[in-house]
């Protein structure tokens, strides 16, 4: 299946499009969430969180998203893994469906498998290749090394890891599936700066050697220069401004992107 | 500043051991501090070096199977790890509360945020009424940074991003005015302005309230901000501590000179 409608809002998901240069490529996305509640009531429950947003993400690039909380950053990366289906608009992919790294590591590790194999799992399912156990577990330990892990973790469940080690469990995750294109939502928030400029070289490192591109969500500006290509500001649902990091940073736009800096104090 | 030098929390020799593993793993190695009155304590340290271990275990929050705790922690002269449970739970939420590090978890998925905002309310003040409770948790929540907090009131904990959980989470942590509070990386998911607006809360409840605060956190700016003093952990243990500026200003161990030479500078 390469292609998906919504029939009730009309929007449009695609994976495999012929986009030339770019991974990703979204066209008038309007986003919604409904009140289940009200649904029952109601016919017009609809919510909109999203409006008017277009952009792309250029072929091995990293592009930062910043905006204050609740603007609808998550939201936009759940639009483009194709999880949040209510919109209208166009989203199209190159490849096959991003990765991505949510927001709160501990709901998207399955609780009841050890750390081993929830990082063994992409490998088996590999449709490129075929792996033996012995060459997972190779590919496993050579993950985790570079994410700071210790190897004794991998006998661990995920409620058995401080907060930091979960959160660098579900970046190897995401990268152990060989993705060309990952969604990282916060990934190093819980991190202190020593191991998180460890995980944000590894990031640039992949996104260097394997042309991997990112859709890297931060709140901190500081992270967001020293590691990404070009920059989108949101507010309240709309991108307000796009561009170089360097144009962006030096030469703000809006007024609400010089209140970001200025909070930053960049 | 003119602080009471009265000593609210206590911990001795805590140690904390797992063994549902091959081999037993002491993750709290002989941990010893005290908090004074309306003081802000700050901990940093590694990722995975006992900071979030040390915080349950003073919540009275760790599951007692499957590991074992020694040591004493006391509070108002009673050891929290020896005391009976009901006198536990008394203290829970009302004189020693806690804001989690990651949020989702502490959240109930299939309650509406009011009712767990005034959760504490609930149990412990059951003296306030109806209108009370709800009248304090919409303050609390715009005190937080929160806005249209009426129409939060009736919404679920997955309607709402990752940054405003973190705000109810903390909403509800101080509402019942605590005497301890435990904040273990209260504003990871925070922009900038709103982890502003925290810390000058936290402040407040500090210094109006009489609330000491355990402020775990990650980055050091922060701590510098707002601890009068700073433990720094390292697996388990407890490497270095003392007034915050004189730690930032001469670090002793490598590792607490590492994490304050790693604060990112950018250079525009
Ligand atoms: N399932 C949902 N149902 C209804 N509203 C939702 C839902 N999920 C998110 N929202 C709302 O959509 C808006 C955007 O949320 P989103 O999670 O995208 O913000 P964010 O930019 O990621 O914020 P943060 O930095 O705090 O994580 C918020 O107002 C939030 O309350
Ligand atoms: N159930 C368990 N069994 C064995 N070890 C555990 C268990 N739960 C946690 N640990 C280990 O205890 C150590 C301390 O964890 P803790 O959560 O206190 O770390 P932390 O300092 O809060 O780290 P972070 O900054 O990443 O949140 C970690 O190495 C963790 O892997
Ligand atoms: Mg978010
Ligand atoms: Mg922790």
């Amino acid at each position: 299946m390469s292609g998906k409608t919504n029939t009730e809002l009309n929007g449009i998901w695609k994976m495999h499009a012929p986009l030339e240069g770019e991974v990703l490529r979204a066209t008038n996305l309007n986003v919604f969430y409904r009140d289940r509640a009200k649904l029952l009531f109601k016919q017009n429950a609809l919510k909109q969180v999203l409006y008017d947003v277009n952009f792309h993400i250029k072929e091995g690039e990293i592009l930062g998203l910043c905006g204050e909380s609740g603007c609808g950053k998550s939201t936009l990366s759940k639009t483009a893994t194709g999880i949040i289906k209510d919109f209208t608009g166009e989203l199209l992919l190159k490849h096959g469906q991003p990765q991505m790294v949510f927001q709160d590591p501990y709901s998207s590790l399955n609780p009841s498998k050890k750390i081993g194999w929830l990082l063994e799992e992409p490998l088996k399912v590999d449709r490129k290749k075929q792996w033996t156990g012995e060459e997972r577990r190779a590919r496993v330990r050579e993950i985790i090394a570079q994410v700071e892990l210790d190897e004794h973790l991998l006998e661990r469940y995920p409620d058995e890891l401080s907060g930091g080690q979960r959160q660098r469990v579900s970046i190897a995750a995401a990268i152990m599936r060989r993705t060309k294109l990952l969604i990282a939502d916060e990934p190093v928030s819980a991190l202190d700066v020593t191991i998180q400029a460890q995980v944000l070289k590894l990031l640039d490192d992949l996104h260097r050697n394997l042309g991997l591109s990112i859709l890297f969500i931060s709140h901190d500006l500081r992270v967001v220069y020293q590691i990404c290509d070009r920059v989108m500001i949101m507010q309240k649902g709309r991108i307000v401004e796009q561009g170089t990091v360097d144009e962006v940073y030096r030469n703000p736009q809006q007024e609400y992107t010089k209140q970001l800096l200025r909070a930053a104090n960049l | 500043m003119d602080r009471k030098e009265e000593v609210i929390l206590e911990v001795n020799h805590l140690t904390i051991e797992f063994h549902d593993h091959d081999t037993p793993e002491r993750v709290v190695d002989d941990v010893n501090f005290v908090l004074h009155k309306q003081e802000i304590l700050g901990i940093v340290g590694e990722s995975g070096s006992g900071k979030s271990m040390s915080a349950l275990a003073i919540a009275g929050l760790l599951k007692r199977h499957a590991l074992s705790l020694s040591g004493e922690i006391l509070f108002d002269g009673t050891d929290l790890l020896t005391c009976d449970r009901e006198r536990l739970r008394s203290y829970q939420g009302d004189e020693i509360s806690m804001i989690f590090q990651e949020p989702m978890t502490s959240l109930n998925p299939l309650q509406r945020i009011g009712h767990q905002m005034e959760e504490c309310l609930r149990i412990h003040h059951k003296e306030m009424t109806k209108k009370e409770r709800y009248d304090r948790a919409i303050r609390t929540m715009t005190a937080v940074g929160l806005d249209d907090a009426e129409k939060l009131y009736r919404m679920y904990p997955h309607e709402l991003s990752g940054g405003m959980r973190q705000r109810v989470m903390i909403g509800a942590a101080t509402i019942a005015r605590p005497k301890i509070l435990i904040a273990d990386e209260p504003t990871t998911a925070l922009d900038v302005t709103i982890q502003a607006q925290i810390i000058a809360l936290l402040r407040k409840v500090n210094v109006k309230r009489e609330t000491a605060i355990l402020f775990i956190s990650h980055d050091l700016s922060l701590v510098r901000q707002l601890c009068h003093k700073v433990i720094v952990m390292q697996k388990g243990r407890i490497v270095e501590s003392g007034i915050t500026e004189e730690v930032f200003e001469h670090p002793e161990q490598p590792y607490t000179q590492a994490l304050i030479e790693a604060i990112p500078k950018v250079e525009l």
